[in-house]
């Protein structure tokens, strides 16, 4: 017990504390100890390539959370159904979870390719005027990200909901059955009411993942066209291993640390006060 | 009466049958309609591996290759021999072998005995050290990649394995904590509390009790653990470099490197290579996969 406390007090708390120095002192290349007040964080939301940072969560979160609850959900209720080779199509849905970020995004860049991937395949179909270069256009990039992304964690989402959905009584849904109510009902209107333990559970997870999301972008975009696809995460280790300002790094590192925390520590709390209530 | 809601049951579910085979047949076609979503990627990955640059020039994606043309795969994993900028997998494969077998084998170790201590040793306070070491799961790296790079070199180990080892190990331990928390609670205290009384000590009654009963959770933390140290990347690139590298970096490097021309079919090669061990495990263990998936409910 003292070497796990110890460790995580050290690595986690003690660490998270220095950067939280570090955000309020002036350092560039190496930390300086001197406190310098607030100026990190007015640089930062000043900075254009911060506001875009953010913009592009806000996006990136939005779209994934959407997509990613939608087809699990889907998925998750459709496999209910009592489907044959359940199993099959359950490790086909949850296989790109089990690979890593870096793979994913090689795959997809390659997919996407704006010669050689889709546009080229569609083209060769007949299609002489489809045009798919999403990856290369500033406006569309981001979008990639989500395509990737969901492909990715969909089937997590889907996972969680039909643990869920197992969970609950036979007796319910057939009793509502013999009630009248169609199948389509029995789910809208009694069952996903009933999940939503699983729906903040989903929600958490995938915002926390979204803010956090960097391995993807580098594989996939490394933030370009230009800056167009840069998120907090890809910010704040540019900032400081290839600008050298650790001070404004940290600052950017703290401003994501809030935000999961905002995310997570109710989260936490609840499923604390729910195990002390059993 | 049970008998009566049954039969009454049964006659709803003739009735409707002509419905239901329709909506059967759009069950099926949905759900192998995103079957096939999720399987393209690894289908336009394999094929593009195993053809030349030339089939890929003039096919598409789905184009089934002219032979099983393994060429790329030697070339990802083994190089085409010449000096200077000829990057391949090979050693960081086994920089990746070195650096997880370490790390899963301390993070599962520490987690198991935190987890024991939590529910069979409890004391004061015990639930709000979990929350304090659950946190830990979610914070976002980026709060401690500075202190962890000066860390690192005060200690002598940057650039190295062993500091990789180092990191994983530490940023494991709350998930492997919460994995053996969360299964010993279900562990009937009673038997330790006998063990206790008759005097067997803290190491024996995990030894002895708890460990022979753990397999299960060891699987599932094994396979998660390994999972996320094989597929890591941002500690991997921030604390290593050069020959030190794991192979999710090495991969990286590999695809982004515009010295020559581009060879997509090396690169496909590469990334299954890279994603091969873990996919593996997947296949042969999915169900203690899915089930540290849902348990822990946290993926970072």
């Amino acid at each position: 017990m003292a070497p796990a406390v110890g460790l995580i007090g050290w690595f986690v708390y003690g660490f998270v504390i220095w950067t939280l120095y570090i955000s309020f002192t002036n350092s560039k290349i190496l930390p300086k100890y001197e406190l310098w007040g607030v100026g990190q964080y007015v640089k930062l939301w000043g900075s254009r390539k911060w506001l875009i940072a953010v913009d592009n969560l806000l996006i990136f979160t939005a779209l994934f959370l959407i997509f990613c609850v939608v087809i699990g959900i889907i998925l998750a209720i459709f496999l209910d159904q009592k489907i044959r080779a359940e199993g099959v199509l359950r490790t086909i849905y949850l296989y790109p979870m089990a690979l890593s970020f870096i793979v994913t995004g090689t795959a997809w860049k390659w997919i996407l390719n704006p010669t050689l991937g889709i546009q080229k395949m569609f083209i060769d179909w007949g299609f002489e005027n489809f045009t798919f270069d999403w990856l290369v256009n500033r406006e569309m990039a981001i979008y990639t990200i989500v395509i990737a992304g969901v492909w990715q964690s969909a089937g997590f989402v889907m996972a969680l909901f039909l643990a869920g959905l197992r969970s609950v009584e036979d007796e319910i849904v057939k009793a509502a059955k013999i009630d009248g109510a169609n199948l389509f009902t029995v789910y809208w209107k009694i069952l996903l009411p009933m999940m939503r333990p699983v729906f903040f559970t989903s929600f958490v997870i995938l915002v926390h993942i979204s803010i956090k999301s960097y391995d993807l972008i580098v594989a996939l975009t490394q933030g370009g066209p230009g800056i167009s696809t840069t998120m907090p995460a890809l910010y704040m280790t540019q900032t400081a291993f290839h600008k050298s300002q650790v001070g404004l790094s940290a600052a950017s590192a703290m401003m994501m640390f809030m935000a999961v925390a905002a995310v997570i520590i109710p989260y936490l709390y609840s499923e604390l006060r729910r195990e002390n209530a059993r | 009466m049970q008998d009566k809601t049954h039969s009454s049951y049964k006659q709803l579910e003739q009735k409707s049958k002509y419905t239901n085979l329709f909506l059967r047949w759009f069950l099926y076609f949905v759900l192998v309609i995103f079957a096939l979503y999720f399987i393209f990627p690894l289908y336009v990955m394999v094929v593009t591996s195993l053809k030349t640059m030339e089939e890929i020039r003039q096919g598409t994606l789905l184009t089934w290759p002219s032979g099983l043309n393994f060429d790329s795969w030697l070339v990802a994993w083994g190089g085409r021999g010449y000096g200077a900028g000829d990057t391949f997998l090979k050693p960081y494969f086994w920089n990746s072998i070195k650096m997880v077998v370490p790390a899963v084998f301390f993070s599962t170790f520490i987690g198991a005995m935190a987890g024991y201590v939590l529910t069979k040793w409890r004391f004061k306070g015990d639930k709000w050290v979990f929350l304090f070491l659950l946190f830990g799961c979610f914070i976002p790296y980026q709060a401690i990649l500075l202190p962890m790079a000066r860390t690192l070199g005060v200690l002598g180990i940057s650039n190295s394995v062993i500091g990789l080892v180092l990191v994983h190990t530490v940023y494991g331990i709350p998930f492997t904590t919460l994995f053996f928390r969360n299964f010993y609670v279900s562990i009937p205290s009673e038997l330790v509390k006998a063990a206790r009384i008759d005097g067997a000590g803290f190491f024996k009654i995990f030894f002895k009790i708890l460990l022979p009963v753990s397999t299960p959770i060891i699987v599932v933390t094994i396979i998660w653990q390994f999972t996320q140290i094989w597929n890591d990347f941002l500690f991997g690139s921030t604390f290593s470099f050069g020959e030190a590298a794991p192979i999710q970096v090495a991969l990286n490097n590999m695809v982004l490197s515009s010295t020559s021309v581009k060879e997509y079919n090396v690169d496909m090669a590469s990334a299954i290579i890279a994603g091969i061990p873990t996919l593996i495990v997947y296949v042969l263990a999915g169900k203690y996969f899915i089930r540290g998936l849902t348990s822990g409910a946290v993926k970072g």
